[in-house]
């Protein structure tokens, strides 16, 4: 359902199917929903063949990057070594909010999920690394953990199949950057929370320096139901690409008319999920510009999105990316640059600090659009913001600073009028910052 | 060692082998292509985070960092291609832009490498139109000062600490343009090698206090030579500036002290600035010590030491070669010698194998040894016979209890060193000589690794290489050491009459060291 609003008949609720339900979250509710079949079933299964059955399915990383899920599994081979799972709840990419509910109303499908996860990789221990700032969420997840292991549904011998498998919650301490794959190892290791340079990936030396696997909530949630369902149950889910199949959870927020999380299957047209689902702009306004997949994918305007269809390769042959689902929505009072300006110094605020690109270069850009915010612009720095940008992109350890110079880049090339109204003073700057305080309403 | 496969690629249109796992960087040194860096050290773990060493390596989709990324048979990097030079030239740019540019009253200038690859490589003007970010100035402890607004957050100096020293007392505080170094609480960089971080530093972030506006780095001159801190024998270059050593930094010398110098030997040189030196050679007439010429006071030694025993004290901080000639003095007279040296606790560098500030705190105990000499220390006097001649070779005895009375059983002394004894009667002859400053010269290191160290300033007066002198003393006794007419030619010398020292010659020995024979493996 779109909790907090009610299901959409057009929304696939599979995720969210429980969501808004109290009794859903404790172990016996959850297992009345028909909770940890999947799990019984897994642990019988050969890690191969859960791979296979997820590799079927179709089913692709949820986090933002879309890999294949099953595929990033059999990188992890039967070594002999220690291997982990990382279940990433960190959820930090503004405008994103799904793994929240996931977490608040159904933690026990995330445990199950983080199991067969695990057990899919040749692990017996996972860690689920929420952020700091979700302190519900980890009260929720703490309490079903102790729940499920408690029942000897994890623990030494978990559901008696003889099998270890342990599942600890590590809470963040509120980075962004954290989110990031091997930030997040590090935060869990009690280091500073860096990404690391790649190569070695993960599935080579990750978390401990032991083979680690990474994956996003939404997508270990949707495991169980692909081990009840089957494979082909879920790739039938598709209602474009081939390539992007079953339901995904969709945060909207912004200048909407109702604001949540929707689940649709993937390959929905967006404008009827704008209009329809989502119910239009708020009252007398119109839709300006959306970032469809989390701050760090590119703007697109209204005009562009009302052609999409919602997947992974809808939204990139409009030059912009599905990514992590949060849909954030701007109407025609907004200012563009205003909001830009914002974006980049939540960037810049999150930076590690490690690349003198990101560093300095979300900094610095940050400071260019707060002076164009303030009427104090030229056309020389529009210029400037897109060679800085250039410089930023694909030259660091990870992408944070490209993330910083997508949004603001395709946002001066598609609303230059904006900007181009606040440098010669068409535009007053009062009323830029007077729209700002409408848009953060 | 085991065979190790090499990986053949072409940097700049070079071709270069390289064993595999080898990083671009690396390997490009080889070619003879200096890919500029900051974060990169070879003495730490990578960080890979300054990205300024990115170069164009073929077939890869993105610029690579050539720090970390491990060389592959048939890559085809460029160095200098324009996507490789314009990537850096955006480094530099944002190196700059919260950089406060202020060379002329910073000490790295001159020998600073955002100086360096900015006028190599970067833009000549730049963009930013914002306020500069401030920090204000910290003090770390120990040597080190943290100029916070110089600084590029390589994190060189953490890497060390962490790795190298290993007491993680430096951290990246804060994020984002705001991050900066941070010393732990109540923890200052006391640790007996933290001045490390200074060389360590490529800007002029962590700068040593002791040489604070002391002097411009294109004004120094540089010389090869040995810390006489230990035994350890670290490379080093002394700093002069007119005729004056204002600095001394570590050599780098894979064998004996990688990239180190600890700090009791960086800050162990004003001791070779000394105003109150034996400047003239003098004898004793008429109860006082007055100047005299050279030859004079040669004679007036031999004269002293005629039908005597030399008892001869010599400090474990002179040459091979002065202690060489010491020893045919000896040895002509039949009599004997000894040293003592200096101990303090020993104070290694964990993250170094066999590197250390050793206890004996002198260069050269091992090479007394092999020459003879025996280790008295405190009783460094016992073996002095009646009537024998004391011949104290820059040694004057200080803290020795009751030195006077026993100097009394000497029948008379001969100083061959840089400063005169104070309150010791008897000196029949004073000959100046060089410190290791002023002269060229070996030690022998604890592991037997001869080194060689160099000139780097004149000496005072009339003083001459202790070699020169003491050759020419020998030959007024009667041990005729006319072939030392230099430091090589009295390694030579010593060479083929000593052992432990056979085979070896200055050329041998170069500027890296040459072990003497049993020794083993140096380091081993």
């Amino acid at each position: 359902m779109g909790y907090p609003h009610k299901s959409h008949p057009r929304e696939t609720p599979i995720l969210s199917k429980h969501f808004g339900e109290p009794e859903a979250r404790t172990l016996e509710g959850w297992k009345a929903r028909g909770g940890y079949k999947a799990l019984q079933q897994a642990l019988y299964l050969e890690p191969t063949a859960i791979q296979d059955l997820v590799k079927a399915s179709g089913l692709r990383g949820r986090g933002g990057a879309g890999f294949p899920t099953g595929l990033k599994w059999s990188f992890m081979k039967p070594d002999g070594k220690q291997h982990y799972l990382c279940c990433n709840a960190d959820e930090s990419e503004p405008g994103t909010f799904k793994d929240r509910e996931i977490m608040r109303w159904t933690p026990h499908a995330l445990i199950e999920g983080v199991a067969i996860g695990a057990l899919a990789i040749y692990a017996d221990t996972a860690y689920i690394y929420i952020r700091g700032e979700f302190t519900e969420p980890i009260r929720v997840m703490e309490a079903a953990l102790a729940e499920a292991r408690a029942a000897g549904i994890i623990g030494p011998n978990a559901m008696g199949s003889g099998k270890k498998l342990e599942i600890f919650v590590h809470r963040g301490a509120g980075a962004y950057i954290c989110g990031e794959e091997t930030a997040l190892m590090n935060s869990i290791e009690g280091k500073r929370g860096n990404p690391r340079i790649k190569p070695p990936f993960p599935a080579v030396a990750g978390l401990f320096g032991k083979p680690t696997t990474i994956n996003n909530v939404e997508t270990l949630a949707a495991v169980p139901h692909i081990l009840n369902n089957g494979a082909e149950w879920y790739k039938a889910m598709c209602l474009s690409s081939p390539k992007s199949t079953g339901s995904k959870l969709i945060s909207v927020c912004g200048n909407v008319a109702k604001p949540g999380n929707y689940e649709i299957t993937l390959g929905f047209p967006f404008k009827e999920f704008l209009y329809d689902l989502c119910g239009g702009p708020p009252a007398g306004r119109k839709f300006k510009a959306i970032i469809p997949g989390g701050s760090s994918v590119p703007v697109i305007t209204i005009e562009e999105a009302e052609s999409v269809r919602m997947d992974y390769e809808g939204f990139l042959e409009v030059g912009t990316m599905l990514g992590s689902g949060g849909c954030i929505i701007f109407d025609d009072a907004q200012n563009m640059p205003r909001q830009l300006a914002r974006l980049a110094r939540f960037y810049a605020h999150e930076s590690c600090a490690q690349c003198t690109q990101c560093r300095e270069g979300t900094a610095w850009m940050t400071k260019i659009l707060e002076r164009i915010v303030a009427g104090q612009g030229t056309f020389e720095d529009l210029d400037t913001i897109f060679e800085l940008s250039e410089n930023m992109t694909g030259k660091t350890i990870c992408v944070l600073s490209d993330s910083c110079g997508a949004p603001v880049t395709s946002g001066i090339r598609k609303f230059r009028g904006e900007f181009e109204a606040l440098i010669t003073g068409r535009r007053s700057s009062t009323i830029a910052m007077a729209g700002a305080a409408v848009g953060a309403r | 060692m085991s065979e190790q496969k090499l990986v053949n690629l072409t940097i700049e249109g070079r071709q270069v082998a390289v064993p595999e796992g080898t990083m671009i960087l690396e390997a490009a040194k080889q070619a003879g292509v200096l890919i500029p860096h900051y974060c990169y050290h070879p003495g730490l773990p990578v960080a890979g985070v300054c990205r300024m060493c990115l170069v164009e390596v073929e077939k890869m989709p993105k610029l690579a960092p050539s720090c970390a990324t491990a060389v592959g048979e048939g890559q085809v990097v460029h160095v200098y291609s324009e996507k490789a030079l314009e990537a850096r030239k955006g480094v530099l740019e944002l190196l700059l832009i919260n950089h406060p540019l202020d060379c002329p009253i910073c000490d790295q200038a001159g020998e600073c490498e955002l100086q360096d690859y900015t006028f190599q490589e970067g833009r000549a003007d730049s963009r930013y139109r914002e306020p500069k970010r401030f920090n204000p100035v910290e003090d770390f402890g120990g040597d080190v000062l943290y100029v916070t607004n110089r600084c590029i957050l390589c994190t060189r100096c953490v890497r060390f600490m962490d790795d190298v020293h290993q007491d993680p007392v430096l951290c990246v505080s804060e994020r984002g343009d705001r991050a900066m170094i941070a010393k732990a609480p109540d923890a200052d960089l006391t640790q007996p090698w933290a001045a490390n971080v200074i060389d360590l530093c490529p800007v002029g972030a962590l700068v040593s206090k002791d040489f604070l506006n002391k002097a411009r780095a294109w004004e120094l001159d540089r010389t090869a030579s040995v810390c006489t801190g230990c035994s350890q024998g670290c490379n080093s270059i002394l700093e002069t500036r007119d005729n004056v050593v204002v600095r001394q930094k570590p050599r780098s010398n894979e064998d004996v002290n990688k990239f180190y110098l600890c700090d009791a030997g960086r800050l162990d040189y004003r001791w070779m600035n000394r105003a109150d030196r034996l400047e003239v050679p003098k004898i004793a007439l008429a109860g006082a010590l007055s100047p005299v010429d050279w030859e004079i006071a040669y004679a007036e030694a031999a004269k002293a030491l005629a039908g005597k025993r030399a008892y001869v004290v010599a400090s474990p901080k002179l040459s091979n070669e002065a202690l060489f000639l010491l020893k045919r003095l000896i040895t002509k007279t039949g009599g004997e010698g000894a040293f003592r040296c200096a101990t303090g606790p020993e104070a290694p560098l964990p993250g170094v194998k066999d590197l250390a500030l050793r206890a004996d705190r002198a260069p050269n105990v091992q090479g007394a040894e092999l020459l003879g000499f025996a280790r008295r220390d405190a009783d460094v006097l016992s073996g002095l016979k009646d009537g024998d001649v004391l011949v104290l070779a820059d040694d004057v005895l200080e803290g020795v209890d009751a030195a006077a009375s026993a100097v009394a059983k000497a029948s008379a002394v001969i100083v061959v060193g840089t400063t005169l004894p104070l309150h010791l009667p008897k000196v029949a002859a004073a000959l100046p000589i060089a410190n290791v400053a002023e002269e060229e010269g070996t030690f022998t290191n604890l592991r037997g690794r001869v080194q060689r160290y160099l000139q780097a300033k004149a000496a005072p007066g009339l003083a001459r290489p202790s070699w020169y002198a003491l050759a020419d003393l020998a030959t007024a006794v009667g041990a005729d050491s006319n072939a030392c007419t230099l430091p090589s030619a009295t390694f030579a010398e010593l060479a083929a009459s000593e052992p432990a020292f056979a085979g070896l010659s200055y050329d041998l020995i170069g500027l890296r060291g040459a072990t003497v024979a049993g020794a083993g493996a140096g380091a081993a």
